[in-house]
């Protein structure tokens, strides 16, 4: 019986978050622009453009190789795996042993690798800017998520992710500072890692500030269509990750009931709706860095990030 | 196993062939003994070496383990050298010394007397040495082969030193006479920084690394992949068999000097490996990196032990060794792949190459899974070993020493660090050497390798597959080390289900390659089943966005340096010292603009520098001693003579 619930839960899970990635960009997309008292397109336009984009054809450079073409779909892969393995709505997920968080932050890395390997592929200039600068923010994006998670871990006992939901869903967590810089600490990654402002500008294409755009100028039709997916994904990704670390309530534990799943679901909606409108407001009140500045915000992560783990120690001592 | 080699041309197959036969023998033999769960290491003793001590050969679990590392890589080796030795043009310069470099690492492994190790090990170095040597009419190896040798002397030096700390004044040479002997703290503290020097010098620990980019690419690619994959695995055995075997009960602040170490090593090594254009160059820079990766583990363990935690030390050397076995399949997977890439264009500069992935498409999707590996990205091999180790971080709360506490952490992130780092280096090297459009015609005109190499490459990348979804199999294969060196193992593995790992308990952390690799292959291959039936399948092909422009042409891509320029303008700054200049000339001159970019090494600067500067003004001043005539050479005779004498009185 646990069994087939959990198998229920884990495969709901994987349409869940495939399904509802496009709506979370549609609304931070709709939300920026009532804010810039535009009315702007309807929430579910990403819908229509996935669909516009897997009908098309793809227009492939010419001296394009195997690897150019096999890489969306690796992208694509590897971050809805990642993101299958996110408490969402419940813990106790089928697989959620396969990889803990570590392991679900080597394989955003991986794909990352390969998307900065196929803005090489062409040997355009464009493609070169958005990978080096890619790598360079990853350097320090990286170790600042990393060192985090060690804060986490070690405050739960635990690299894996439903354990350390269901631990900050108990009561025995109180409010620390060491949870407060994680959280700051983890923002700022998301918002480098998802290509949003002040970090890398989703909507431009000026060369001189693009780093996830310029990897992907060379792409076209289910290609694009499938690297745009895995981005929308990974920023559910990160929604979902904060939001079951930082606000657990309501999160169906495993093994509990019908009605627990339905208001977990529900509490997980609102939980994406919430986080996609503060982020709009915050894309909005804020302005782009130079790519130079990068560095030093995400240094504060990675400080955050240690300070976070040695105040820890320091607390638990006294 | 050395073959003498003469000119013919039959020499190479058949010498690589007998290599390959006797390598692969004692890799199945090695492998038996580690499996058959040992409990008694077989000795043997020959009436060779000091007549007093005779030569003591014995293989235990660590020794296996070792053994089954050297002679994977030099198998491997062998493979690819019966095609890559076809295009060497004096093969006599290295026939002769390959199968003697790897017969020595063997003994090394395998010796069980201070002499005899000492022999072995400077005998690994001078063969090794005379590979590097073999295409001295270069000016650049010349200079390679020279820094190797002091710094080799150099190391052997402090080897023979901490032995002699450790035999004592009644001289006990053996190795079981060592370990049963009492150590006082100091004589510890001594050899463990003389054993940093000797062994960590062999294996590339910064500052001791300068001669390591150097010497590793200037031999021939296959022996700079025993070199940089298997050698410095033979430095790391050294290190663990007098520390963790020989030595007893380690202090928690020899962890501390050993962590700082590694941590340095870590990120300087990939640091320079960022900035680097030669392939062969960056991947021994890589190597120093590994080099780091795996002594801050062996520190963790030693910090654990000390501590007498079992089960974590236990946990940290498995990582050890784990990564210690990665990293010699990965990185010979790669300098195979560099030494295809040097036969196909004869280039090894990442500003000369481009485009490879179309003309030598086996060697480059093998150096892809290479540098997927070395990525520690999972679901490959090198993921597996570092995710071990960040387990091992994690327990760093029940360290009682408070500046170990608050030093573990820091470590983590330091290796965090450069994990990323080495992403971004391996991207910049594959993208530039594969990918894109190729820069020389050299690169343009490029062609698949032989047979043999491709069959070498392909077989280590089988196994960075095999060992990153089964790490089961490794952790249990270790568990005889760790049981005989720390008196605990990691929980068996392979009774868990779907080959999972779980390092201490289920529910605190688990990895399962197997399932990561399935997950993955599975979702792609159904997102791109599915659109190719229910959506679009039409490709066209068009030219590059030029922003209108037509006529891309090969010099308008990213190069290696401008790939590194944001990187090297974050970190380079303060590490390098790098400073850019940018020439313009004024308009309407026909001068080309340029930009120069000045890096320093500072250790070199700093550290080295100065011992040459102060080694040649002392041996300027003492030229005069050569020209004296013949009383004034009695008389020093005569002096030295009474100085000796006068010491011997007073220290009496």
């Amino acid at each position: 019986m646990v069994l087939i619930s959990e198998i229920l839960v884990q495969g709901l899970q994987m349409a869940a978050v495939l399904l509802l990635a496009p709506l979370l960009t549609g609304l931070v997309r709709k939300v920026k622009a009532r804010l810039l008292r535009r009315r702007g397109p309807s929430v579910f336009q990403p819908y229509r453009d996935l669909l516009r984009l897997l009908r098309k054809e793809v227009v492939l450079a010419e001296n394009a190789s195997w690897l150019f073409r096999v890489t969306p779909y690796l992208i694509f892969a590897t971050t809805w795996v990642a993101a299958a393995l996110i408490p969402t709505f419940a813990t106790g997920l089928l697989f959620s042993w396969t990889a803990d968080l570590i392991a679900i932050i080597a394989l955003l890395g991986s794909a990352r690798f390969f998307l900065a390997l196929a803005g090489m592929d062409i040997g355009t200039s464009f493609g070169g800017i958005g990978s080096s600068r890619e790598m360079m923010i990853a350097t320090l994006a990286e170790p600042a998520m990393l060192l985090s998670v060690f804060s986490l871990a070690l405050l739960a006992g635990s690299t894996q992710l439903s354990t350390i939901a269901t631990f900050m869903a108990s009561t025995h967590v109180g409010l620390r500072v060491t949870l407060g810089m994680v959280l700051i600490a983890l923002i700022i990654v998301a918002l480098a890692e998802n290509a949003r402002i002040p970090v890398d500008n989703p909507a431009t294409h000026l060369e001189l500030t693009m780093v996830h755009e310029a990897m992907i100028l060379e792409y076209s039709g289910r290609h694009l269509a499938m690297i745009e997916l895995a981005s929308w994904l990974k920023l559910l990704l990160y929604v979902s990750l904060i939001a079951t670390v930082f606000a657990p309530w309501q999160i169906a534990v495993s093994g509990s009931g019908p009605v627990a799943y339905l208001i977990g679901f529900a509490a997980y909606l609102g939980k994406l709706a919430g986080s996609g409108f503060l982020l709009a407001v915050f894309e909005t009140s804020i302005a782009k860095m130079r790519v130079f500045r990068v560095p030093q915000f995400l240094g504060m992560a990675l400080m955050l990030g240690l300070l976070g783990t040695l105040l820890l120690f320091v607390s638990r001592s006294m | 196993m050395a073959v003498a080699a003469n000119r013919s041309r039959a020499a190479t197959p058949l010498i690589y062939g007998a290599t390959l036969a006797v390598c692969v023998t004692a890799f199945l033999l090695a492998l038996r003994y580690l499996l058959s769960e040992p409990v008694a290491a077989a000795v043997l003793t020959l009436p060779l070496g000091l007549p007093w001590i005779g030569a003591h050969l014995r293989l235990d679990a660590l020794a296996a383990f070792f053994l089954i590392i050297v002679n994977l890589g030099s198998a491997m080796a062998s493979i690819y050298g019966l095609g890559y030795g076809r295009h060497e043009k004096t093969p006599h310069r290295v026939l002769p010394f390959f199968p003697a470099f790897i017969a020595g690492m063997n003994l090394v492994v395998l010796a069980d007397d201070a002499f005899t190790f000492l022999l072995s090990w400077e005998f690994m170095s001078i063969t090794s040495w005379a590979l590097v040597m073999a295409h001295h009419r270069d000016e650049g190896n010349r200079r390679a082969g020279y820094i190797y040798l002091v710094m080799a002397s150099f190391g052997t030096l402090a080897l023979l030193l901490a032995f002699g700390l450790l035999a004592g004044q009644s001289g006990n040479y053996e190795f079981s006479m060592i370990r049963t002997a009492h150590h006082t703290p100091l004589i510890v503290g001594l050899v463990l920084v003389l054993l940093l020097l000797g062994a960590g010098s062999k294996a590339g620990l910064v500052p001791l690394h300068v001669w390591l980019p150097l010497a590793h690419p200037a031999a021939p690619s296959h022996v700079s992949a025993l070199m940089s994959g298997v050698m410095t695995k033979v430095a790391v055995y050294g290190f663990i068999r007098v520390v963790f075997d020989l030595l007893g009960e380690p202090m928690w602040w020899s962890s501390i000097v050993v962590l700082v170490l590694a941590g340095g090593t870590m990120v300087l090594g990939i640091l320079s490996a960022l900035f680097e254009t030669d392939l062969k160059r960056l991947l021994a820079y890589s190597t120093i990196e590994n080099i780091g990766i795996i002594f801050v583990s062996l520190g963790l363990a030693l910090a654990f032990q000390a501590d007498g935690m079992g089960w974590a030390a236990a946990l940290a050397l498995t990582a050890a060794l784990f990564h210690a076995l990665n990293h010699s399949i990965f990185k010979s997977l790669l300098f195979f792949g560099a030494g295809a890439v040097l036969t196909a264009t004869g280039e090894r500069d990442l500003d000369k190459l481009g485009g490879l992935i179309h003309r030598m498409p086996v060697t480059s999707f093998a150096f892809l899974v290479g540098c997927v590996a070395i990525s520690a990205l999972p679901p490959l091999n090198g993921f597996a070993s570092e995710w071990l180790i960040f387990q091992a971080i994690l327990q760093s709360p029940v360290v009682p020493q408070w500046g170990l506490k608050i030093m573990l952490p820091a470590v983590g992130g330091l290796l965090a660090f450069s994990a990323a780092l080495v992403a971004a280096c391996f991207v910049r090297a594959f993208g530039t050497a594969f990918l894109g459009r190729p820069r020389t015609p050299a690169a343009e005109r490029a062609r698949e390798v032989d047979r043999y190499s491709l069959a070498a490459m392909l077989g280590l990348v089988a196994l960075c597959v095999l060992t990153g979804i089964l790490p089961g199999l490794v952790i249990d294969g270790v568990s005889p080390v760790t049981q005989a060196l720390l008196g605990a193992r990691m929980p068996a593995q392979t009774g868990i289900p779907w080959f999972s790992i779980v390092p201490i308990a289920q529910g605190r952390s688990s990895y399962n390659g197997l399932l990561v690799l399935l997950f993955i292959a599975s979702s792609a291959s159904l997102a791109a089943f599915v659109i190719h039936r229910l959506a679009s399948r039409a490709v066209r092909r068009g030219l590059p966005w030029g922003c209108g422009l037509p006529g891309l042409t090969s010099a308008m891509q990213y190069t290696p340096g401008s790939f590194a320029q944001p990187l090297r303008r974050v970190f380079g700054t303060v590490t390098f010292r790098a400073r850019e200049r940018v020439e313009m000339p004024r308009p309407g001159d026909m001068r080309p603009a340029r930009l120069t970019v000045e890096m320093r090494d500072l250790i070199w600067d700093g550290l080295y520098a100065p011992i040459v500067a102060i080694i040649g003004f002392a041996a300027d001043h003492l030229n005069r001693l050569q020209f004296l005539t013949i009383r004034r050479y009695l008389s020093l005779v005569f002096l030295s003579l009474v100085t000796l004498l006068l010491v011997l009185t007073l220290w009496s």
